[in-house]
């Protein structure tokens, strides 16, 4: 199967802005992507160890009081996600698994660096409290600093770093 | 007037549902502008591909015009809509750190689950990745608390910060979008993508 070409970016950035106006609409919040894996870690702790996710300052804002971390706005829209790249996916004819690589580098190096990266990316996004979706997209289109400063931070920091890995990507 | 969920305008019940739809809404649209390859997506540093930049300055432009819209016709009170706290120094090192997973990793969170949705391994990992990254977040908390909560300015929006309206912060915001627009098109004709 053929895959179709990708949408115009600018087209599409239009319709990212639309989705996150009705995120506004309805939530008052935007969009976001970290912190429904959050509330996975957060209940995931709380089932295997509970004195200690109640005795740490982090896991405790979210459990407790009945509260259930799982059922929380961004765990659903993080499902939806899902779905929505999937049926996207679908269409274009781009369902296929595989490990995406330059061929500088082979499969099983480019594995341990995305593993990286999402270590890196997580533990950065609680510091930052929100990734690329919740905080920069989101907190620019609300006029936030913490927005535009976390813009800066993510895209700058990679710019600056981009040299040093140039050899996995071009 | 917006926000609905809020103002109980209608039940809380239809959260999830709605989430769910926005989320089927944001995960096609990124997969659509190939937000699920990470090729494409480190493309922008590189200046081969800059559909990140595109897209993501379309999408906060589109995001500030459509607010203040929505808030100049009152359909939606904008002292509703939730303001993200800036603390600075967890904001700059955080955004750092994330900065670094993202060349490394060839990810963000929200694009590495579109791409592990049409099949990438490699997002797979990345977002395998993002578990571990907070787990080790909220056992290093005690420790990393100072920096977290340091230069703590409030819910402050830049137009506060620099004493001009929102409406004239969106305009300047605008034009500097396109001038990146611009330079980007150059960008991309200047280092054309190898094919392999």
């Amino acid at each position: 199967m053929s895959s179709t070409k990708y949408m115009n970016p600018y087209l599409a950035g239009i319709l990212l802005g639309l989705v996150l106006v009705a995120a506004f609409y309805f939530t008052g919040r935007g969009l976001g992507a970290s912190g429904a894996v959050k509330s996975v870690v957060v209940s995931v702790v709380d089932v295997v160890a509970p004195d200690h996710a109640n005795n740490s300052g982090f896991y405790s804002k979210y459990i407790g009081d009945g509260k259930n971390p799982l059922k929380t706005w961004l765990v659903f829209e993080v499902l939806g996600v899902l779905v929505g790249g999937f049926l996207s996916g679908a269409f274009a004819g781009r369902l296929k698994l595989k490990v995406e690589h330059h061929p500088n580098i082979t499969s099983k190096k480019r594995l341990i660096l995305a593993g990286i990266g999402g270590v890196l990316f997580g533990y950065g996004s609680q510091l930052g409290r929100g990734c690329t979706s919740g905080s920069a997209l989101t907190g620019m289109a609300v006029l936030s600093v913490a927005g535009f400063v976390s813009m800066m931070a993510i895209f700058g920091t990679a710019f600056a770093f981009a040299y040093f890995f140039r050899r996995n990507w071009i | 007037m917006g926000p609905l969920i809020p103002q109980e305008i209608i039940a809380e019940g239809w959260n999830f549902l709605i989430a769910f739809g926005v989320g089927i809404g944001f995960g096609f649209i990124l997969e659509q502008a190939g937000f699920s390859s990470s090729r494409k997506l480190a493309g922008v540093f590189y200046g081969y591909d800059a559909v990140v930049l595109k897209v993501f300055f379309t999408g906060a432009i589109t995001g500030m015009i459509g607010l203040l819209y929505l808030s100049l016709f009152d359909w939606i009170d904008l002292n509703l809509i939730w303001v993200n706290p800036t603390y600075l120094w967890s904001a700059i090192i955080g955004g750092i750190i994330m900065g670094a997973g993202f060349i490394v990793g060839g990810f963000c969170p929200g694009t590495s689950v579109c791409a592990a949705a049409i099949g990438k391994i490699d997002a797979m990992v990345f977002f395998g990745g993002i578990f571990i990254g907070i787990l080790l977040f909220g056992e290093t908390f005690e420790w990393i608390k100072p920096l977290y909560m340091a230069e703590y300015w409030g819910q402050i929006k830049l137009s506060e910060l620099i004493g001009i309206s929102q409406g004239l912060l969106t305009f300047f915001i605008i034009i500097a979008a396109l001038l990146m627009f611009w330079v980007a098109e150059m960008a991309e004709k200047k280092f054309p993508q190898k094919e392999y």
